[in-house]
């Protein structure tokens, strides 16, 4: 049992690790993700690239639905717009990859400001219709709009490089990657302890007594739309750079709903449960279809029945974890870690 | 000129077939405050469940049609049941999210029951198109748009004067106080679901008449939406004016720009409308403006 847990400033009791043994099991997590790349194959390591872009957009999303209760169906179209930004940056302009990277994010934020502004007037369902719209018009535009972003044979990205040293495998974009990922994760869990993040999670509790406390409603939703939105776009500039292509097919209307899929599965509202719920919801379809692949050639009869499961297994996590576990993966690990906190206690 | 009289008469016929849709989602949104993101899938299978009965079972139309209403309904109440009976008092994002997880898992048990393939009906009409004056309208189209305005107004008249629809008008407007007046509250969110699958249902059969069935049918769904936010979400007279705007707007649109961007206008237009609209009055044309208190 982990006692001696006592605080003597303020300070202490809001830091990020607040004891010992967080600081110590976080620096072993960091070792192990410093040392993964140098034991792991490549699909390991494409799988845990990708697995970073999510988390940084699921992380994005969760400050705005999760911490500021705006529900977002559009947030796949904001990856989308930082996707496109930055391979037509790199085509057209020759930008390295190290400008590429924060303008594609304040590109998604400046779109995700105007799909934000209807939410001066509007909210909830009204608002989350109003984000399906601009999904549907920014997959229109990535579509239709082919003399710029190339249609539906998209636009073919050359490997990222910095300072002459050129990113080409895996393993090494796991090394922007990653980094990129801590550093957005850590933004997030630092912004809920400014007046700002305060204020996205006042809005979301109760928005008019946000603003009777003096919270600019307008103004402070705009910021959650954009802070929201530049994750999207760094995370869209990422996975640009990894799969080297960008297509109109990565981000349909699919793609958005498999965002809020992970933050709901991880948690509404907590930086952690975005991580587990990006973890989840990437590796769990990927484990379903390899272990579905097995049945290849075996019979093919059954494979068109197996197919569809992963649609339905999508599916019912959903539904299952709101049924059963509304508050998702952060809090199973919340309780889990009770468990061993009070071991050999009960309470 | 006749291209637009062409246009706006599909529009029109179009938009009646939207209308009975939209009516199943607003049924459901009056009654229980949910957002049902499975209106879609409810209409595909509704027209899964018409192809089952007339072809691979062998019966006749009418009892299909009627089969069909009895199996929607039946599955309305389940999902009623089983799902979102849980859900009661909880945020939106919740239910937002269940009834997407819902669509995607009726999506995928609809692949596997009944595969990918594309399915027609045999034809159940006379083929001979329609004509009025100028006008050439596919009989499908046509007769669709006459089962889908009867659907309505069998819908209009039972919320009208039916016991059950009077319960449900009441459940609508005043939970707390339709439950004192002896209403079953419970029992009508159940009779809310399965209407609404029964008319989303029809809705799928008269859709997968016109063009064949898969089971990707269901994002037509997405369509609803700016038809039901044009009219207001709880607006039942909303939902069948919105369904005709709608109808005619992505017909118009589609006609005229199609050529100039290489197609899909039709499945945009009627989003870029309801920015519009939302814009201008962000409760729809027809809703019921929400006045908070603390």
């Amino acid at each position: 049992m982990r006692i001696g847990d006592y605080k003597e400033s303020y300070s202490a009791d809001e830091a990020v690790f607040r004891t010992g043994t967080v600081r110590v099991w976080m620096l072993l997590l960091f070792v192990a993700m410093a040392v993964f790349p140098f034991w792991a194959g490549p699909y390991l390591l494409y799988m845990a690239n990708l697995t970073g872009v999510a988390i940084i957009a699921a992380v994005g999303l969760n400050i705005l639905t999760g911490a500021a209760g705006q529900i977002s169906l559009g947030h796949a179209a904001f990856v989308g717009i930082g996707a496109y930004t930055a391979a037509i940056l790199t085509t057209r302009l020759g930008l390295p990859f190290l400008i590429c990277l924060p303008l594609s994010g304040i590109s998604a934020a400046f779109f995700g400001m105007i799909v934000g502004a209807p939410s001066m007037r509007m909210k909830g369902l009204y608002l989350c219709i109003a984000t399906l719209a601009a999904q549907m018009i920014f997959e229109f535009i990535f579509v239709h709009w082919t003399s710029v972003t190339g249609g539906i044979r998209g636009i073919n990205v050359p490997t990222a490089s910095i300072f002459g040293i050129s990113f080409d495998t895996e393993f090494k974009m796991y090394f922007i990657t990653v980094p990129i990922m801590v550093i957005a994760v850590s933004a997030a869990r630092n912004l809920f302890r400014t007046r700002v993040g305060r204020a996205f999670i006042a809005i979301r509790d109760r928005d008019i007594s946000a603003e009777l406390m003096g919270i600019n409603l307008f103004q402070y939703k705009l910021y959650a739309f954009a802070t929201s939105s530049f994750f999207a776009g760094v995370a869209g500039c990422l996975q640009v750079y990894i799969l080297k292509i960008v297509t109109p097919e990565h981000f349909p209307l699919h793609e958005s709903v498999r965002y809020l899929a992970m933050i709901i599965v991880g948690g509404l509202g907590s930086v952690l449960g975005s991580i587990f719920g990006a973890i989840f919801m990437t590796c769990v379809p990927e484990a379903l279809q390899s272990l579905l692949s097995l049945f290849q050639g075996i019979d093919d009869k059954i494979m068109s029945y197996l197919y569809p499961l992963q649609t339905v297994v999508f599916g019912m996590l959903i539904v299952v974890f709101l049924v059963f576990e509304p508050h998702g993966l952060a809090e199973m690990w919340r309780r889990l870690k009770d468990y061993f906190r009070l071991w050999p206690f009960e309470h | 000129m006749d291209i637009l009289a062409q246009l706006i008469v599909s529009g029109i016929a179009v938009g009646g077939v939207y209308a009975l849709i939209a009516l199943g989602f607003v049924v459901i949104y009056k009654a229980t405050s949910i957002i049902n993101f499975a209106t879609g899938e409810f209409m595909m299978i509704g027209a899964y469940f018409f192809y089952t009965f007339l072809v691979m079972v062998g019966m006749p139309p009418i009892p299909s049609f009627l089969m069909v209403m009895l199996c929607s309904a039946m599955l309305g109440l389940f999902i009623e049941r089983a799902i979102l009976r849980h859900m009661l008092g909880q945020p939106t994002i919740s239910i937002v999210m269940v009834t997407i997880g819902l669509s995607s898992i009726l999506m995928g048990l609809a692949e596997m029951i009944w595969s990918t393939d594309f399915k027609n009906f045999p034809p159940l009409f006379p083929r001979a198109p329609i004509i009025l004056g100028d006008i050439i309208i596919r009989s499908n189209l046509f007769w669709g748009f006459i089962v889908a305005m009867l659907a309505v107004a069998a819908f209009a008249l039972l919320f009208k004067y039916a016991k059950v629809g009077v319960a449900m008008r009441a459940t609508a407007g005043d939970q707390m106080a339709a439950f004192s007046m002896g209403i079953n509250v419970r029992t009508m969110f159940t009779v809310a679901w399965s209407l609404g699958a029964i008319a989303a249902a029809l809705g799928g059969v008269i859709i997968g008449n016109i063009g064949g069935i898969q089971p990707t049918l269901g994002n037509i769904g997405l369509k609803i939406f700016p038809v039901v936010i044009l009219g207001g979400l709880d607006s039942i007279a909303g939902a069948v004016v919105g369904g005709f705007i709608v109808g005619l707007v992505e017909n118009i649109a589609g006609g005229y720009l199609d050529p100039y961007v290489g197609g899909g206008v039709k499945d945009l237009a009627p989003f870029v409308v309801l920015v519009l609209i939302l814009l201008i009055k962000p409760y729809g044309l027809f809703g019921k403006e929400d006045i908070e208190r603390l």
